[in-house]
């Protein structure tokens, strides 16, 4: 059961990594258009002569 | 038009030398659009960001400082076919959205933690039916402890301070059973770890506090978006207002950017954007907007004037104020106030359940310690079962009942044209039994219509709107919108207060008052049929004709009345306006109970005449002069054009010319109430359910989990029945 010792903190520290990168997409204002992100993930990308993607 | 629109009002400096503009963008409604705009836009030199907000409508532009005109992303959006104005978000907007992204995060923190202590319990379950050793048992149970207390400590925040002020106004309120449960679950939890006991409850009390956020949240959404929506309507007005910058310099600014004090000129046709009093200029204004009155009243210096005040003949200087000395204002101020307080006094369905539901549930729980200690059992387990009874009851259904049909409810009112502005309006709404309409503006559309235009011969008609172009007057506007004029006829004169004359095919031609026109007879046969018409005759040498002009009942009004009369809706007209224009309206539309020439404050008696004999009602109504009876009534509703403070009080705003939405709010309502009802009852069911097992302390951890979010999915999924939407 030592290997305990490596498996709760490996899973505790995932969790606390997840939480954060929660904290993160909220602050950066990730869950103001949810519609908008729905459509944007299958919006095609612009041809490559463009300058990249509109922000 | 809105290329003279001031936009430095709006314009916010981010720092690093760039400009931000929000723009409300009208037609935005499908990813096209989006990535139309977006790529469009972020074309023009100098544009550092341009992205559009799907949910809400709404554009955001940052470029370089004083590399663009802002007018030309106006122009350029216009030309793909959407009208965009400049907005601002008000303060209300901007609390609703910081509570709804707090309330995010709670959930947030509360759901990782969940999901965290949900990996721990699963062993401990199933090591108490086969050989984990107390010892392991205890590290997982202080491991949960660790996460979960913190994270209760954070993301129960909103309901221990919502508990704590109900108790402080000596009230009761559904977070103070919720605030009990999950303190004494923790407490408990605490306590039996430290004595290496069985069972813990870290996971049922965090998993509690997830569900009820999500509820919470849910809520708290609907009206951010209700809000974003109003904010977005008030910026598609686009109000402005013309501001004397200097004594003799004018200039067009957006009517948010008026300060009190500030002197603006109105202009025959223009309609008023604040509040004031007149200084200089006698004129004809059209208060139908505020008052209901259709016939034009005349202001001099010294009047005041409203917001929505229509400037029909002469010019006028009016000084803006925030506090208008106009006794009509004060009047209705002070019986709104009156009236708003009488509406707080309103118990929600969730204040009534949760007033039976805590002292209840409070009582089976001692009644259990008691039970248990009197059939001998010890006094700590006797304390451990009345607990495990509060966590199984504690309102996790109870909590998500009602705010999860809210929320798709209004998803569905919001498609038929309808925006809530008040959290517990479908509740009051389905409630109604009689609909209480004013006329002018609410069942007839805002905007001037010509009635005869059959009587009078198409070639006329042309030219009469060809000439009316050349007058600012709102009836000669009329005849011109009619006509389908685009081109105004040469080298015509205005006479101010009599009308436009001029030359054509060598014969004198005019338009306005009958007696300008020569057509006083016709003007008086026409007053006879129809006295509620305002006159305009156009004379081309001998010919004479006159034009009736009037407002129009919204086009699905008689439809809407008969439909809501057969649902068992009784539907009455009170309103401002004359006797004769009332008795009309209501002929044609079939309603046998109506009242004219109704000031403000009968208003208000009428509806507390019906409220002494037993009937809830809902009031649609859109002037000034209908805010006190909006905020007396049990419901009511605004159309979009109505005044501003009558839609401010009102549950709910209706877009669009037609009627329909009333019936739809209605009828979603009435449904959304039987949901609830239903979800309600669900949770007593599983209350009724569970409590038996609990009272016989047979509940383990396992169990609290299972029954606890079992019950949320089936209330959930209830509350989406309500999706159905209505036909219309």
């Amino acid at each position: 059961m030592e290997v305990l010792v490596f498996l709760v903190p490996l899973a505790l520290a995932l969790g606390f990594v997840g939480l954060l990168g929660f904290l993160w997409s909220l602050k950066s204002g990730q869950y103001d258009d949810l519609d908008g992100a729905a459509w944007r993930a299958i919006a095609d990308d612009e041809p490559a002569s463009d300058q990249g993607r509109s922000r | 038009m809105h290329a003279d629109i001031d936009f430095s009002h709006y314009l916010k400096k981010t720092g690093a030398g760039l400009v931000h503009l929000d723009l409300a963008v009208e037609g935005i409604n499908c990813a096209g659009c989006m990535a139309k705009i977006e790529r469009n836009l972020s074309t023009i030199p100098d544009v550092t960001s341009a992205r559009v907000n799907l949910t809400d409508s709404r554009l955001a532009l940052e470029w370089k400082a004083g590399a663009v005109d802002p007018t030309l992303f106006v122009n350029r959006l216009a030309e793909l076919g959407y009208k965009a104005y400049p907005f601002e978000r008000d303060d209300a907007e901007t609390l609703e959205a910081r509570r709804a992204q707090g309330l995010l995060r709670r959930l947030g923190v509360a759901a990782f933690a969940a999901m965290n202590v949900m990996m721990l319990s699963i062993p401990v379950w199933s090591g108490n039916v086969s050989d984990m050793l107390p010892e392991q048992r205890d590290f997982f149970h202080w491991l949960s402890a660790l996460i979960v207390l913190p994270a209760a400590a954070y993301s129960a925040q909103p309901f221990f301070s919502s508990a704590l002020s109900a108790l402080r106004a000596r009230g009761v309120n559904m977070d103070v059973p919720i605030s009990i449960g999950i303190v004494l679950a923790l407490a408990m939890s605490v306590i039996e770890t430290i004595n290496h006991a069985e069972h813990a409850y870290f996971d049922a009390a965090i998993m509690l506090i997830a569900f009820l956020l999500a509820g919470r949240y849910l809520d708290q959404n609907m009206r951010r978006r209700t809000r974003a929506f109003a904010g977005n309507l008030a910026a598609l007005k686009a109000e402005t207002a013309t501001k004397f910058i200097s004594p003799t310099e004018i200039k067009t600014v957006p009517a948010a950017a008026i300060r009190p004090g500030d002197i603006v000129l109105l202009r025959p046709g223009e309609r008023c954007a604040v509040d004031g009093n007149v200084i200089e200029g006698r004129s004809e204004v059209d208060q139908s907007l505020i008052t209901g009155e259709t016939l034009p009243a005349m202001v001099t210096p010294g009047s005041a004037v409203f917001a929505g005040t229509l400037v029909r003949s002469g010019t006028l200087r009016v000084r803006a104020s925030a506090a208008s000395g106009g006794t009509l204002l004060d009047e209705i101020s002070r019986l709104l106030d009156h009236a708003l307080q009488a509406r707080s006094r309103y118990l929600r369905l969730a204040e009534r359940a949760s007033r039976l539901y805590a002292p209840v549930v409070h009582a089976t729980a001692l009644l259990t310690m008691l039970g248990w200690l009197a059939w001998g059992a010890s006094f700590h387990d006797s304390i451990v079962t009345a607990i495990a009874v509060l966590i199984i009851t504690c309102p996790c259904a109870l909590g998500l009942a009602i705010p999860a049909v809210q929320t798709v409810a209004s998803g569905a009112l919001f498609g038929s044209g309808v925006l809530l502005n008040a959290g517990d309006a479908i509740e009051r709404i389905a409630e109604i039994d009689r609909v209480i309409f004013d006329k002018t503006g609410t069942l007839t559309l805002p905007e001037l219509d010509v009635a005869n235009l059959a009587e009078i011969p198409d070639d006329v008609v042309r030219l009469a709107g060809r000439l009316a172009l050349s007058s600012r007057h709102p009836v000669a506007a009329a005849i011109a919108r009619y006509a389908g004029a685009a081109s105004p006829l040469p080298d015509i004169q205005e006479e101010p207060g009599q009308g436009v004359h001029g030359l054509h095919d060598g014969r004198p031609i005019r338009l306005g008052r009958p007696s300008f026109c020569g057509a006083d007879d016709l003007a008086n046969e026409i007053l006879c049929r129809d006295p509620e018409a305002s006159v305009v005759a156009f004379s081309h040498g001998e010919s004479r004709y006159a034009f009736a002009v009037r407002q129009r009942l919204r086009p699905d009004a008689a439809e809407v009345v008969t439909d809501l009369v057969r649902m068992g809706v009784a539907v009455e007209i009170v309103s401002g306006d004359r006797e004769p224009a009332v008795r009309l309206a209501a002929e044609t539309l079939g309603v046998h109970e109506w009242r004219a020439e109704v000031s403000p404050v009968d208003k208000i008696d009428r509806i507390e005449e019906l409220v002494r004999q037993g009937c809830k009602v809902l009031m649609v109504g859109d002037g000034l002069n209908d805010a006190p009876a909006l905020a007396a009534a049990h419901a009511s509703m605004s159309p979009v054009t109505a005044t501003h403070m009558s839609q401010a009080v009102a549950d709910a705003v209706f877009l669009g010319e037609r009627l329909a939405p009333v019936l739809a709010a209605v009828k979603v309502s009435r449904k959304a109430l039987r949901l609830m009802r239903q979800n309600l009852w669900l949770a007593v069911v599983y209350n009724v359910l569970a409590v038996p097992i609990a009272i016989a302390g047979l509940v383990t951890p396992l169990i609290a989990a299972a029954a606890m979010s079992g019950s949320s999915v089936i209330v959930m999924l209830n509350a989406l029945r309500a999706r159905a939407r209505e036909a219309v």
